[in-house]
C-alpha cells in the first residue's frame, strides 16, 4: 500500500509539473516533494493519513468488539428490520469511490475541467450518502426503533452516526480541494487530491465493513 | 549538502498573541505544555495533600468543603480528580507533549513539527480538556467519585449514584474524551514529524534515544486514546441518553431500583478502559526512559551502553504493553486461563525492562561521572523504576493480585513505577535542558537540595504503603477509625502525611528555582554540558526556525563520549569529520 502511494505521487508531481522539478525554495512555497527542501516534504501529508487511519480504525474496532461483545454476553439483543435504502446507500458510497478515481485520472491528464467535474459529483455522491443515512434513520424511528430501543439499535446508531461524522470530514476535504487556491498552500493539488482520496476510499471500505457487521450481526 | 534559505514554512509572528498564545512554533508549543503540567501537578499535589490530612486527622477543618468536614464521598471526588489531573495532565503532557514538542523536532533536525497548526490545535484541545475536566470541581454535586478508571456502574447511573457522579462526572467524561482527541492530533505529528522531517544523515539508528521514546510513545497514543474516546463516547450515552452498553439490568441503588437498564456489562468498559490504560503507563514512562538514557550516557561520558538493545527494548515494551491490559482486572472474576495468560505477558515485560536497567548500569560502569542535578535525577529515575517495577513481579501473579489487588500495595506500586519515576524523568529534563529551554542555568546546590528532599520524600511516603497493603488496608478508604485492624496502621499513615508535606513543600524550592533563574539564573553557553546532540549546536535558547535558516548535517550517532584518540571527550553529531580532533 505504501508502495502504491508513492509510486502515484511521483506520476502525479510529474504531471503537474510538465516534467521538470520544482526548484527547491522557489516560488511554489508549498512543494518540498524532492526531499531536500527545507521546506516541508509533501510525502509527510501521505504518512499522516495512514497513521491517522490507523488511530480511526482503532476507534472503530474498539466500537465494533463493543458490538460482538455485548451481544454474545447478554440476551436482550432483538434484531430490528434492516433499512432498505442502507442497499442503496452502499452502492452510491461505492460509486463515489469510481467517480474519485476518475476524477485523479483527469488530473493527471491535465484535463482540469473534467477534473472537476468528476470531483463535483464524487462530492455530491458523498452528501445524497449521508442524505441517504438521515433517511435509514428517519425510517428506523418511524418504526419505533431508537438509540435506545435495543442494543442492536444503540449500535446501529452509534456506528453509522461516527461513520458520518468521518465521512462528513471527508466531504468537507473534498470541497477543501475544489476550493483551494494552490499558489497559497503549503500541499500542492496532487497530494491534496491524492491524500483526499486515499482518506475517502478508506472511509468507503469502512462502510462496506460497518454495513456487513451491522448487517450480518443485527 | 545545500544549505539555503528554508521556504515554505511559516515565518516569525509580531503580535503578541500569535507569539506567545496562538503560537505555531513547537517550543513555545512545548513550554505552553509544559505550563499546563506545572500548574496541573500544584493542583494535583493539593488534592493528594487534602486526602493525606483527612487520613489522619479525619475531624480537621478542611477548605472547599461545607461545613468544613470533608465527607467520604469529597474523599473519592479527590482520588478521582488527583488520579485524573495527574495522569493525563501530567503524566501524559509534560513528558511527552512539553519536551517532545521542544526537543523532537530540533534533536532530529528540523526547523518545526510537520503541522504547526495540528500543533497548536493539540495544545489548546488539551488546555480545553484541563478546564472541562477542573469545572467539574464547581458544578452541582462537585466533581465525580468514581476514580480516574470511571468504573461503571457507579459512573453510568448519573446522580443517584452520589454526589458528583451527575454533571461532574458528566465533565469528567468530556473533559477525557477532549483529552484523547488533543492526544491523537499530537501523535499523528511526532510520529510525522520523525518518520518524515529528519536532516541529512539522521538515519534511525542515529536518533537520541530521547526521540526513540518519544516516538514508540506517540504510536502508543495513536493506538490507544481511540479506544478510550470509543469508551467515553458509549458511557456518555448510557448516562444522557439511556443506552445499555455497560449497565446490566436489575441494579437497586440505594432501594431504587434501576429499571431502564438491562443487559450492559460493567467488564467491557474495564477492557474497553484497560487497554487504553495499560499503554498510557508507558506512554507516561517511556519518555522518562529516553530521558534517563540521554542524561545518564552525558554525565557518565560514556556511550549508552547497547543502544540497538535500548532501542529493541522500548519497542517491546510499547508492543507488550498492549497485550497486558487484563492484568488489571484478575479480580473481575476472568477466567483463571485468561488470567495465566495475562500473567506470563505481563511478567514478560520484565525482560525489556531488565535490559534497559542493566544498560543503564553498564553505561555508568567505569564512567566519569558527573553529578549534576540532572544526572542525579537521571539516576533517581533508575532507582524509582526499579523499585516500582520489583512490586509489579508481585501483582503480576493473579494469586497475589486478588490479595494486593484493593490495598495500599498497588497504591505504593502504581505511584512509585508511573508517578514519581516519570516525574523524575521529567525533573531530569527539567535540569538539563532548562539552560536551552530559557538561556540561563537552573541553580545546581538548590537543584541538589531539591533532589534528595524529593528522593528521600517520594522514597518515605510510598515504601512505608507496601506494608499497609501487605497488611490488608483497603485503599479509597477515606477514614479508618473504628476499623479495629487498621488502628494499629495509624502510626505509619502519620508518617507518610508528614513525609508527603515535607516533599511537596520541597517543590516550593524547585518552583523558586525555575522562576528565579529564568530570571536572573547563570547565563547559558551555547552547550553547557558539552552534550553531543544537535540541539547543543545552537544558541540557547534557539533562534524562531531552529537552525536559522541553515540545514543541519548529522555525521555519526548520538553518544560518542570518550572517543579514543579524540581531543576532547565528546564528538557532537554534527561536527563534520574533517573537524574531528580540533577544538570544538
Amino acid at each position: 500500500m505504501p508502495g502504491t502511494i508513492t509510486d502515484e505521487l511521483e506520476i502525479i508531481d510529474a504531471g503537474r509539473g510538465g516534467g521538470t522539478d520544482v526548484p527547491a525554495g522557489g516560488e511554489d512555497d508549498g512543494d518540498g516533494s524532492g526531499g531536500e527542501s527545507r521546506g516541508m516534504p509533501q510525502r509527510a501529508y501521505f504518512t499522516v493519513i495512514q497513521l491517522a487511519m490507523a488511530g480511526i480504525v482503532m476507534f472503530f474496532m474498539a466500537l465494533t468488539s463493543s458490538f460482538l461483545v455485548r451481544k454474545g454476553l447478554a440476551n436482550d439483543w432483538v434484531s430490528f428490520n434492516f433499512p432498505r435504502i442502507l442497499w442503496l446507500n452502499t452502492l452510491i458510497l461505492l460509486a463515489s469511490s469510481l467517480t474519485i478515481q476518475i476524477a485523479r485520472r483527469h488530473l493527471r491528464g491535465h484535463q482540469r475541467a473534467a477534473f472537476k467535474r468528476w470531483w463535483s459529483l464524487t462530492t455530491g455522491l458523498g452528501v445524497l450518502f449521508l442524505a441517504g443515512q438521515l433517511i435509514a434513520w428517519r425510517q428506523l424511528a418511524h418504526e419505533g426503533v431508537f438509540l435506545v430501543t435495543n442494543p442492536s439499535s444503540s449500535f446501529f446508531y452509534v456506528l453509522t452516526a461516527a461513520h458520518g461524522l468521518h465521512l462528513l470530514g471527508g466531504i468537507l476535504a473534498l470541497l477543501y480541494v475544489s476550493r483551494r487556491n494552490w499558489q497559497r498552500a503549503r500541499i500542492s493539488q496532487a497530494t491534496a487530491t491524492d491524500v483526499t482520496s486515499i482518506y475517502w476510499h478508506c472511509m468507503d471500505g469502512l462502510w462496506v465493513f460497518l454495513f456487513a457487521l451491522l448487517y450480518l450481526g443485527r | 549538502m545545500v544549505t539555503h534559505e528554508s521556504g515554505g514554512h511559516h515565518h516569525p509572528p509580531s503580535g503578541f498573541i500569535r507569539k506567545y498564545i496562538f503560537s505555531l512554533d513547537h517550543k513555545v508549543i512545548g513550554i505552553q505544555y509544559y505550563f499546563l503540567a506545572l500548574f496541573s501537578v500544584f493542583v494535583g499535589m493539593a488534592l493528594s495533600m487534602l486526602m493525606r490530612i483527612h487520613l489522619v486527622w479525619p475531624n480537621a477543618k478542611m477548605p472547599f468543603t461545607p461545613g468544613g468536614q470533608m465527607t467520604p464521598e469529597q474523599y473519592l471526588a479527590l482520588v478521582t480528580m488527583h488520579g485524573s489531573i495527574m495522569v493525563f495532565m501530567v503524566l501524559t503532557t509534560a513528558p511527552q507533549s512539553g519536551f517532545g514538542n521542544y526537543m523532537l523536532p530540533i534533536q532530529i533536525g528540523a526547523e518545526d513539527m510537520a503541522f504547526p497548526v495540528l500543533n497548536m490545535l493539540s495544545f489548546w484541545t488539551t488546555f480545553l480538556s484541563l478546564v472541562v475536566l477542573v469545572s467539574a470541581f464547581f458544578v452541582t454535586g462537585g466533581a465525580p467519585i468514581s476514580g480516574w478508571t470511571a468504573y461503571p456502574p457507579l459512573s453510568a447511573l448519573g446522580e443517584i449514584a452520589g454526589p458528583g457522579q451527575g454533571t461532574g462526572q458528566n465533565l469528567w467524561i468530556i473533559g477525557v474524551a477532549i483529552f484523547c482527541i488533543g492526544s491523537l492530533l499530537g501523535a499523528l505529528n511526532f510520529i510525522t514529524t520523525t518518520v518524515d522531517l529528519r536532516a541529512k544523515g539522521m538515519t534511525l539508528g542515529r536518533m537520541p534515544l530521547t526521540v526513540w521514546a518519544w516516538l514508540v510513545t506517540a504510536i502508543l497514543g495513536l493506538l490507544a486514546f481511540g479506544v478510550l474516546l470509543a469508551a467515553c463516547l458509549l458511557l456518555l450515552l448510557d448516562r444522557v441518553a439511556g443506552t445499555s452498553f455497560f449497565i446490566p439490568g436489575g441494579l437497586v441503588v440505594t432501594d431504587t431500583p434501576i429499571v431502564s437498564h438491562t443487559g450492559g456489562s460493567p467488564l467491557l468498559w474495564q477492557h474497553l478502559f484497560w487497554f487504553f490504560g495499560h499503554p498510557e503507563v508507558y506512554i507516561a514512562i517511556l519518555p522518562g526512559m529516553g530521558v534517563a538514557s540521554h542524561v545518564l550516557s552525558t554525565f557518565s561520558r560514556k556511550p549508552v551502553f547497547g543502544y540497538k538493545a535500548m532501542v529493541g527494548a522500548l519497542g517491546a515494551i510499547g508492543f507488550l504493553g498492549f497485550c497486558v491490559w487484563g492484568h488489571h482486572m484478575f479480580i473481575s472474576g476472568m477466567s483463571p486461563y485468561s488470567a495465566f495468560a495475562f500473567s506470563l505477558l505481563t511478567m514478560t515485560i520484565g525482560v525489556p525492562s531488565a535490559i534497559k536497567t542493566f544498560n543503564w548500569l553498564g553505561t555508568l560502569w567505569g564512567g566519569k561521572i558527573q553529578f549534576t542535578t540532572a544526572m542525579m535525577f537521571g539516576l533517581g529515575f533508575v532507582s524509582l523504576f526499579v523499585t516500582g517495577g520489583l512490586s509489579g513481579l508481585f501483582l503480576a501473579q493473579p494469586s497475589i493480585d486478588l490479595y494486593l489487588h484493593d490495598t495500599y500495595f498497588v497504591v505504593a506500586h502504581f505511584h512509585l513505577i508511573m508517578g514519581v519515576a516519570a516525574i523524575f524523568g521529567i525533573f531530569a529534563a527539567t535540569y538539563f535542558w532548562f539552560p536551552k529551554m530559557f538561556g540561563r542555568m537552573l541553580n545546581e546546590p538548590i537543584g541538589k537540595a531539591h533532589f534528595w528532599l524529593t528522593f528521600i520524600g517520594v522514597y518515605s511516603i510510598f515504601m512505608p504503603m507496601h506494608f499497609l497493603g501487605l497488611a490488608g488496608h483497603p485503599r479509597r478508604y477515606a477514614d479508618t477509625t473504628g476499623v479495629n485492624f487498621l488502628a494499629p496502621l495509624h502510626p505509619v499513615h502519620y508518617f507518610i502525611t508528614i513525609a508527603a508535606m515535607i516533599t511537596i513543600t520541597a517543590q516550593l524550592i524547585f518552583l523558586f528555582n525555575f522562576f528565579y533563574s529564568m530570571k536572573a539564573g547563570q547565563k547559558a553557553t551555547e552547550n553547557p554540558w558539552n552534550a553531543t546532540t544537535l540541539e547543543w549546536s545552537i544558541p540557547s535558547p534557539p533562534p524562531f526556525d531552529n537552525f536559522a535558516g541553515h540545514v543541519p548535517v548529522v555525521y555519526r550517532g548520538p553518544y560518542e563520549f570518550s572517543v579514543p584518540g579524540a581531543s576532547e571527550d565528546y564528538i557532537p553529531q554534527y561536527l563534520a569529520p574533517e573537524r574531528v580532533g580540533k577544538a570544538h
